[in-house]
């Protein structure tokens, strides 16, 4: 098994006839990752090496059973696909776009909440890559295989660093979740760990979160009360300064300062491992699991 | 991502001008940058008046930046004194003077995004005019909170319940209320990630006022406004910063001497760590994106290079949607632009890795190192660093 993304998925991707929305797109279906059809509106009818794009959402659902969306469209028209996709009934929406504005997350989030119908993840993710089952978005699939552990991440290419050490160390993954380093993430690590704990094929979880916010301080609290697979962890950030921001309302939210130490102290405090370096993760990840392959 | 996401702090005077246009009420006031307007402002709006140091930190008056002024003479005195002050590192390059306020009681109110929630958060207290986060560790209850649907949007008897809870003089739970809800507006209508009003005061004669305004603007709604995109903070622009911005590079300047690039917010922090626990000292905090170009490369060691600190730069690149062949050409096209007299140490993996890396040992540039990891790369970076 896998979580997200596997064989049952069945693509669709806003924005396919983009540059890079077209490029990622084949990438994806070379992969092996169903892709059944695109949306571009004012270009339905047309085609992108063979798969269909459609006006609408409704249609590319009616006409080819989508279940899955990937957003790749400009930050300015994301929101508005992503509410598309989800009035459809898609019930995975995965959002790559970057720089959505903040209000229009928090729209779109809500919205999604309140409907219950799908989920979503990011946006400004990386996407979700199952090794042998399908990819969908920009993880470079050919650095990572089928394995036991399970990842997710804030960061894209920090995931990619940490996978990678992995796979050099024989691992391979499950499912390499995404989710985003914005401020409404649609999917927080709370989300995927509870599925990563669910899935039998995933023997360990390893997370990767960044400075600011508290979602790894709530992770940690989640892992004590619910998850009983080893977690390991990596923050990024011990040595960033503190981002300029102004006015004192922010840190009196959630009461976390948000730095790394913070995150790091309340992951260990749970009993969760802290690499402190992509390296020493993997590292860790060995001595949990043993030698790998 | 935590410095990829560009958030716009406005200054105190253009959080007032914010204010006004959706209604809420601010004193009149001027924002000058020399002595002789500031005297002209004062004349206008009449006296007495208060003279006030525009720069985005806290404890503008404990450093002497809030000044009140009787007449003329003293705005003189004061706009003398303040203007080209250094306020912890942050010159003093525009003031606002502003008609000065008769104060009953002192307030706080602010909106902020609450990452935690998903949702906006309204807070109100009646212990204004001090350090809340003091207030907050002191005395929790003393701050009345309130989540808003985003769906829904800001109500009346949100209002009204925080005010009563949070114990306002009764005869201005209303107008605290309609403050709040026009906060609100600006909030949502200028895409605001704060705002915050601390004090928001209470006249002798019962009218409610924001007496300072802290705006924070989320960088990447700004193309919806133009107006609010225009604002500039002359005491905080970094010559670096300033010709990041511009070319549109996520830059955040640091103190040290090695400069740094990478692509992707969490992969650079990353980079930033590894190279501290190697003993060295980042001179930059350098995100070249995702899918850089050659162009936006050579660009990006521009602005690296040219802070003059720098002894040597690390270039640590995990290509995924950036290809490692792009980040090389682009190297090699600084190099015949800008002949670096530093060190560098690329570690390319990724996408086009091994194009990448036979680009660069054909173009042979001098003093550039390869290196195959993170961790060696960062170690190899520090040693160069410490020899030049």
């Amino acid at each position: 098994m896998s979580i997200l993304v596997g064989k049952h998925t069945r693509l669709c991707v806003s924005g396919i006839t983009g540059r890079e929305g077209s490029f990622h797109t084949l990438r994806n279906r070379e992969y092996g990752t169903q892709v059944v059809s695109g949306v571009t509106p004012g270009k339905g009818g047309q085609s992108v090496e063979g798969i269909p794009v459609f006006n609408t959402f409704h249609d590319a659902v009616d006409r080819t059973g989508a279940n899955t969306a990937m957003i790749f469209v400009p930050p300015v028209f994301a929101a508005d696909s992503i509410l598309e996709a989800e009035d459809a009934g898609i019930e995975l929406i995965i959002a790559i776009t970057e720089g959505i504005p903040a209000h229009d997350e928090l729209r779109t989030y809500s919205v999604i909440k309140k409907n219950g119908r799908a989920r979503l993840v990011g946006p400004n993710c990386p996407g979700i890559l199952s090794p042998g089952r399908a990819n969908v978005g920009i993880i470079p699939a050919g650095f990572f295989k089928e394995g036991n552990v399970g990842l997710v991440s804030r960061s894209g290419t920090l995931t990619y660093q940490i996978g990678n050490e992995l796979a050099q160390r024989g691992f391979g993954n499950s499912t390499i979740v995404g989710i985003g380093g914005d401020p409404v993430p649609g999917t927080d690590f709370i989300d995927v760990i509870g599925l990563l704990e669910d899935d039998p094929e995933t023997d360990l979880i390893v997370m990767c979160g960044e400075i600011g916010g508290d979602a790894e301080e709530r992770a940690a609290e989640f892992i004590a009360a619910h998850v009983t697979k080893p977690v390991l962890a990596y923050i990024a950030g011990f040595t960033a300064p503190p981002g300029k921001t102004m006015g004192h309302a922010g840190a009196i939210v959630s009461g976390s300062r948000g730095t790394a130490v913070a995150k790091a102290e309340a992951l260990e405090a749970k009993g969760v491992r802290v690499g402190r370096t992509p390296t020493q993760v993997a590292e860790v990840a060995v001595s949990l699991l043993g030698a790998a392959a | 991502m935590y410095y990829s996401r560009q958030l716009m702090d406005l200054l105190e005077y253009q959080g007032k001008q914010l204010f006004a246009r959706h209604g809420i009420p601010v004193s009149p006031g001027r924002a000058v940058r020399t002595v002789e307007e500031a005297v002209a402002a004062a004349d206008e709006i009449g006296y007495p008046c208060v003279v006030k140091a525009q720069v985005q930190i806290g404890g503008r008056g404990k450093a002497g930046g809030i000044k009140l002024a009787d007449d003329r003479d003293e705005v003189r005195r004061h706009a003398s004194a303040i203007l080209g002050m250094d306020i912890r590192g942050l010159i003093v390059k525009e003031v606002w003077i502003e008609l000065a306020s008769d104060i009953a009681s002192e307030y706080y109110a602010s909106i902020v995004f609450d990452r935690s929630a998903k949702a906006p958060l309204v807070m109100l207290s009646t212990k204004g005019g001090m350090d809340i986060e003091a207030v907050a560790d002191e005395d929790p209850d003393a701050i009345a909170k309130l989540h808003v649907d985003p769906l829904l949007g800001f109500q009346p008897f949100h209002g009204r319940r925080l005010a009563f809870e949070a114990g306002v003089d009764e005869d201005v739970v209303r107008p605290v209320g309609a403050m709040l809800s026009k906060l609100y507006d600006a909030f949502v209508a200028e895409e605001a990630t704060l705002v915050e009003v601390n004090p928001l005061i209470v006249t002798p004669e019962r009218v409610v006022r924001a007496l300072d305004a802290k705006v924070t603007l989320d960088g990447n709604a700004l193309f919806r406004h133009p107006e609010n995109a225009e604002l500039r903070d002359p005491s905080a622009e970094d010559e670096q910063e300033r010709m990041a911005h511009e070319r549109g590079l996520t830059y955040v300047k640091l103190d040290g001497d090695i400069g740094i690039l990478g692509n992707g917010a969490g992969l650079v922090m990353s980079t930033l760590d590894v190279v501290a626990l190697a003993g060295g000292r980042p001179a930059n905090f350098l995100d070249a994106g995702g899918g850089s170009k050659a162009e936006a490369i050579a660009s990006a060691v521009e602005v690296i290079l040219s802070d003059p600190k720098v002894k040597a730069v690390l270039f640590n690149i995990f290509g995924g949607i950036t290809r490692c062949d792009e980040v090389a050409r682009g190297l090699i096209e600084a190099f015949a632009q800008v002949k670096p007299e530093v060190p560098f140490v690329v570690r390319l993996d990724g996408t086009n890795d091994v194009e990448g890396r036979r680009l660069l040992a054909e173009a042979n540039l001098p003093n550039v190192f390869a290196e195959s990891t993170m961790d060696g790369a960062a170690k190899k970076v520090v040693e160069l660093a410490a020899g030049s």
